[in-house]
């Protein structure tokens, strides 16, 4: 017995009032979901550097309990991380599917990897950026607000825009979560009902979506990091 | 002035074991002073360096800036004490994503400073250090020399009465050398400033020092005042000041000759000792520059009796007369000398 597939192709004229909603639902969820990333992200990464012994409060036991919860957050596959914490996806916002559900392990996957990239990027300073705070007698806040972050911020702008791009996959796999967005449209289109036209559209969007992002980013960190002009 | 006073260093590895990195130094540097402390790499200066700017802690001992002690602060009074000493970096280490005009603002910023006071101190500052007209230049658009100029700057924000300069002159070229040490110099002088000079260059120590103590293994091995250092150019640090490398001689007599500092050398004493004692004198080596305005130097002749053999307490009179000091040397050989 032969298995038949029928395919269904949306028409082409139709795909962009698919797409654009989709498109919407994926920003939306992407602009949360950094808004968490960068500034719990950060604040990991900034503890994670000024935890460790060039830092400005060095504690080896947080240091080190930050860097393991960290790396534990890391070594978890996104499918495997969402499926993982759907009892407490459940818990905070009452659901599991939909882009409520789809937000919470995304954050959650993205605060480590975002706050060990600013960890790196922190790293990758002259130890002479933390000296010159101290000596000019800055607070630690001062000291990471106008001399660490400052400093790093073309690297943090990179680990920003690499993020950027993990999240927007990630938010393509959440579609199997119902989530929406262009995932879900390549889920349920473009796979259950094998529309072709869906899934060519769905693939060219995302690359047209990363080439933009990751452009963008390259630009913004060559200008921050020549800040007396550069051609670029 | 700053005291530093039996002051120690150590650390101890994740095995237990404590290395020692500075054994009892005792330093003291005036106001309007400059002394270097000098010394071959791994000897301690940078872990001194550390310490003096108050970035680490000593392990035992004391820094007093203006009979405060600042070694056991912390917190808040760290904060403080901290602001008391300008630090001078070797790589100028100027944040790359601010102006000149910034990083000598940072300081002040820290501090609280209202923007207007700011404004006229930074302007100052930069008038100071002659690069008004790179205020709103960034550290990659500026030489080596300048970069380090306006590491000076910042480091004076806060009219600090010490400042430490920590390799401050490596990796400049002579030219940018000269500059930056002839504006601590100035700074010595107009501010009556205590300076501290980290340094593994005796040129810089030679153009600008008053001073100067050398480090190795953790202790000050000498100590000495250039001046003092000019009238003994013999002893172990006058050597290292005055290098001289001598060729080899068969004269009849070898001198090793050293300028006096309380009169002037005369410029022809070469031909007029010939002529009144029928001498022919070879110049096997000499070291002779300006220090600190003074001349100094170190010389080895070799001499050749053409008549009869002058008596010797008779040609050193002499050449005490002419505004050198000889001594007979010991030997023959080449004296060679390293820094």
């Amino acid at each position: 017995m032969s298995v038949s597939v029928i395919s269904q192709d949306t028409p082409w004229p139709e795909i962009p009032a698919l797409m654009l909603p989709a498109l919407g639902e994926t920003a939306l969820m992407v602009v949360i979901v950094m808004l968490f990333v960068v500034t719990f992200g950060g604040i990991v990464g900034v503890v994670l550097f000024n935890t460790s012994a060039c830092g400005l409060f060095p504690h080896r036991g947080i240091n080190r309990v930050l860097s393991w919860i960290v790396n534990m957050g890391r070594s978890l596959p996104f499918l495997v991380l969402m499926a993982a914490i759907i009892p407490f996806t459940f818990w905070l916002t009452g659901t599991t599917i939909g882009i409520p559900a789809a937000v919470v392990p995304m954050i959650a996957a993205g605060i480590p990897f975002f706050g060990r990239l600013v960890d790196n990027a922190l790293r990758e300073l002259p130890g002479e950026v933390t000296a010159v705070g101290l000596v000019c007698g800055g607070s630690r806040w001062q000291i990471i607000r106008s001399a660490q972050l400052s400093e790093a911020l073309p690297a943090i702008v990179a680990a920003v825009t690499l993020n950027l791009i993990s999240m927007i996959e990630y938010s393509a796999i959440a579609g199997t979560i119902g989530a929406g967005g262009i995932g879900y449209l390549a889920v349920v289109y473009g796979y259950q009902r094998f529309d072709n036209h869906i899934m060519i559209a769905t693939i060219v969007v995302l690359i047209a979506l990363i080439q933009t992002v990751q452009f963008l980013g390259d630009r913004l960190v060559t200008a921050l990091r020549h800040p007396q002009g550069t051609s670029l | 002035m700053i005291e530093i006073d039996q002051l120690s260093k150590h650390y101890r590895a994740p095995d237990g074991r404590i290395t020692e990195v500075l054994k009892s130094i005792s330093l003291q540097v005036p106001q309007a002073n400059i002394t270097a402390v000098v010394g071959p790499s791994g000897a301690g200066k940078s872990t001194l360096a550390k310490c003096i700017s108050l970035l680490e802690q000593p392990s035992a001992g004391s820094i007093r800036v203006n009979g405060s002690d600042l070694s056991r602060l912390d917190g808040e009074a760290l904060r403080q004490a901290r602001r008391s000493i300008g630090t001078v970096f070797q790589s100028s280490a100027l944040l790359q994503r601010k102006t000149a005009w910034e990083n000598i603002a940072l300081p002040l910023h820290y501090l609280g400073v209202v923007d207007r006071d700011i404004a006229a101190r930074v302007g100052e500052l930069l008038d100071s250090v002659g690069l008004s007209h790179k205020a709103k230049a960034y550290p990659g658009q500026l030489s080596g020399g300048q970069r380090q100029r306006i590491g000076i700057a910042r480091a004076l924000a806060l009219r600090p009465s010490v400042l430490l300069a920590d390799e401050a002159t490596s990796g400049l070229d002579p030219e940018a050398t000269v500059t930056v040490l002839d504006l601590l110099k100035k700074l010595r002088d107009d501010y009556k400033l205590a300076i501290v000079l980290i340094t593994h260059e005796m040129d810089a120590v030679r153009q600008a020092a008053d001073a100067v103590a050398e480090i190795r293994d953790g202790q000050i091995v000498q100590y000495g005042v250039v001046k003092a250092l000019l009238a003994q150019p013999d002893s172990l640090l006058g050597q290292r000041l005055f290098p001289l490398a001598a060729q080899a001689s068969d004269a009849e007599l070898l001198l090793q000759l050293s300028y006096r500092t309380d009169v002037p050398v005369a410029s022809d004493w070469i031909s007029r000792l010939s002529q009144q004692f029928g001498l022919r004198i070879d110049l096997l080596g000499a070291h002779v520059e300006q220090v600190n305005g003074l001349q100094a130097g170190r010389l080895q002749v070799g001499i050749h009796f053409q008549h009869e053999r002058v008596p010797l307490a008779r040609l050193l009179s002499q050449l005490e007369q002419l505004g050198l000091v000889a001594s007979v040397a010991g030997s023959v050989l080449p004296l060679r000398e390293a820094v």
